[in-house]
């Protein structure tokens, strides 16, 4: 089900800037890997080159190699709505689709993708938004408007939205910056529920919360503003919290930037 | 020092209580202004309703304002006078509307019935009081009907290209298009259809001969609505945000569903207002529809060949003629008209919403 994902010397661009630099890293399947650090350091510039969203702003483009399991999402022959369909990505803000039920939020990818059939679907939904710890909350409204509901359901729909169509990674960017504690306790345990069957990689700015949820850290960083990302340190969370090997990590994780 | 001058400023007016005037006085203040406008323009008999209307008005904006500054400050004086202000332009602008729908109201249903809705003007002579606007009402629903059919497919579709493909020159020098053709006189897009559609195509499906149609009328009606409808559908795509389409990406969902599924949905109420907006300017046109379409005093169903009258072309003629009888059945053409455009634009705005969750 999940599966590898290695960076290999990836850099990307928006226009003529190059956002990050080099980037080579290996995430490991049915784990939690989180990216830190500070804001425009690349994190989730990075992210989003690794489902290639980053392409679809006007004049943004990557270079270097992306490894799913061995092939290189970045080939010429590659279908694009292929790896995303195996690279789900959830936003930093909920954004369910306005027009739609939250049954119809749930299987949107299913149904756009061509999948027709009612008990296809009814199934996938029930499993999807029991996935992401909603199905209780929601059960009975199904019907009613997505965006009807709290931030934090919002949210958990959008996990929902993007597990129903079985991907074996799942991208999350900021997913909690907008919740309140109780909601982001919800997502945070859902993270740990979901590492069971997929790769996760997530961004996030808060340090406590890369410290629960994931298994590798990588800290990103950039010497001063217009220059590009790297990436510093990338290891165990337990070490890089406790004992990191660079200094600059020390210096972010312990609040003494520079 | 200043520390003090500021403590000195804040003290005078430490509590957060200030004077306030009693609700009603706007009102008191109005009726007033009423009754001294009444009383100083019709005492020395200066003038009328309207003159009275606008002493009362300025008398009150005065009165509210001063009064306001003495009992209350000067912050509460300025509040009243800008909430007046917007009030009476609210009413200023709301007048026209009401006057005319108020005129053709009156005017229209003295010769309005179902037998005007029912027959044409064919053998309808000066000296009779007969006839009506059906024909009228057959060439305006065809020519507009057929014009929204060839606008909305190619006005939504280009706005799509503009927001959603479009980059760099080609899209930029198509939208600079779009706006010089909003500002087509109707007549110069009339002359456009007759030149180039009833001159030189039509004779091609006429044995050789020219011909004037309801088709070419919705030709030239197709070119003044296409603008109207890009620019709206265009604004409304640019408003639907930016996340719901990565959202989608994500989903591996294909850009061209993306756009069909989940952008023009989110986006359709709107694209309808705008496209009811052209409809309803379309309808209204008469220039074009004179030139290409001619007129027509019989039921022509047949929008391919042959003269078409339309209401706009039908309240034109009757204004004009020379019948004591014409007058009435124009105003009866323009209300039947302006009903039949209120009428769609409400089916629009239903149909739109009906599609949307149930809020």
């Amino acid at each position: 089900m999940a599966k590898r994902i290695e960076a290999v010397n990836v850099s990307a661009y928006y226009g003529s800037f190059r956002a990050i630099d080099n980037i080579t890293m290996a995430i490991e399947p049915k784990s939690v890997t989180a990216l830190i650090g500070p804001s425009g350091c690349g994190k989730s510039t990075f992210l989003r080159s690794i489902n290639r969203m980053h392409e679809v702003l006007p004049g943004a483009k990557v270079g270097g190699q992306l490894l799913i399991d061995g092939q290189n999402i970045y080939d010429r022959d590659i279908d694009v709505t292929a790896v995303r369909r195996m690279i789900g990505m959830v936003f930093q803000r909920p954004n369910p689709f306005p027009t739609m039920s939250i049954y119809e939020n749930v299987v949107a990818g299913l149904r756009l993708n061509g999948v027709r059939k009612k008990s296809l679907l009814d199934a996938a939904c029930e499993k999807a938004l029991r996935g992401a710890n909603l199905w209780n909350e929601v059960k009975d409204r199904l019907n009613r408007p997505g965006a009807g509901l709290s931030g934090g359901q919002q949210q958990r729909l959008c996990i929902a939205r993007t597990i129903a169509v079985e991907p074996q990674v799942v991208l999350m960017d900021e997913p909690c910056s907008a919740l309140d504690p109780i909601s982001t306790l919800a997502i945070e345990d859902l993270i740990a529920e979901l590492k069971n069957e997929y790769t996760i990689v997530i961004v996030t700015h808060n340090m406590q919360q890369a410290a629960r949820v994931s298994d590798r850290t990588g800290f990103f960083s950039i010497d001063k503003t217009g220059e590009p990302g790297r990436l510093i340190e990338y290891d165990d969370t337990a070490k890089i919290f406790t004992n990191p090997s660079v200094k600059r990590t020390e210096d972010y994780i312990t609040g003494r930037f520079g | 020092m200043s520390a003090e001058v500021v403590s000195h400023a804040v003290g005078a007016r430490s509590s957060l209580k200030t004077r306030r005037l009693p609700k009603w006085t706007p009102a008191g203040v109005a009726g007033a202004a009423v009754v001294i406008a009444l009383l100083a323009v019709y005492l020395p008999g200066a003038g009328g309703p309207v003159l009275t209307g606008i002493a009362a008005a300025l008398i009150f904006l005065i009165g509210l304002t001063v009064l306001s500054a003495a009992v209350e400050n000067g912050r509460a004086a300025r509040n009243r006078l800008a909430t007046s202000l917007v009030y009476a332009a609210f009413v200023l602008a709301l007048a026209p509307l009401l006057s005319v729908a108020y005129t053709l109201l009156v005017k229209g249903s003295d010769r309005m019935s179902l037998y005007f809705l029912q027959v044409s003007m064919n053998n309808v002579s000066a000296f009779d009081n007969e006839g009506g606007a059906y024909h009228a009402i057959i060439g305006t629903l065809e020519q507009a009907g057929i014009a929204t059919l060839i606008t909305v497919p190619l006005g939504v579709l280009g706005a799509i290209y503009i927001v959603e493909y479009g980059r760099g020159r080609l899209s930029m020098l198509i939208r600079f298009f779009v706006d010089v053709m909003t500002g087509i006189p109707s007549i110069v897009a009339g002359l456009f259809i007759l030149a180039f559609w009833v001159l030189i195509v039509s004779p091609y499906f006429n044995n050789g001969r020219p011909q004037y149609s309801g088709f070419a009328a919705a030709l030239a009606l197709s070119v003044l609505m296409l603008p109207t409808v890009v620019r709206s559908t265009e604004e409304m795509l640019r408003l639907v945000p930016g996340a719901l389409r990565e959202g989608a990406y994500a989903l591996g969902i294909p850009k061209w569903r993306t756009i069909l599924r989940i952008v023009l949905p989110t986006a359709a109420p709107g694209i309808v207002t705008g496209v009811m907006l052209a409809v309803a300017r379309a309808c209204g046109e008469t220039a074009p529809v004179i030139l290409v379409a001619f007129g027509n005093p019989a039921i022509n169903f047949n929008p391919f060949s042959g003269g078409q009258e339309s209401l706009s072309l039908f309240v034109y003629d009757q204004a004009g003629a020379a019948s004591k009888y014409a007058p009435g059945r124009a105003w009866a053409a323009a209300l039947t008209l302006v009903v039949l455009v209120l009428a769609l634009t409400v089916a629009a705005k239903l149909l739109a919403r009906r599609n949307k969750l149930g809020r």
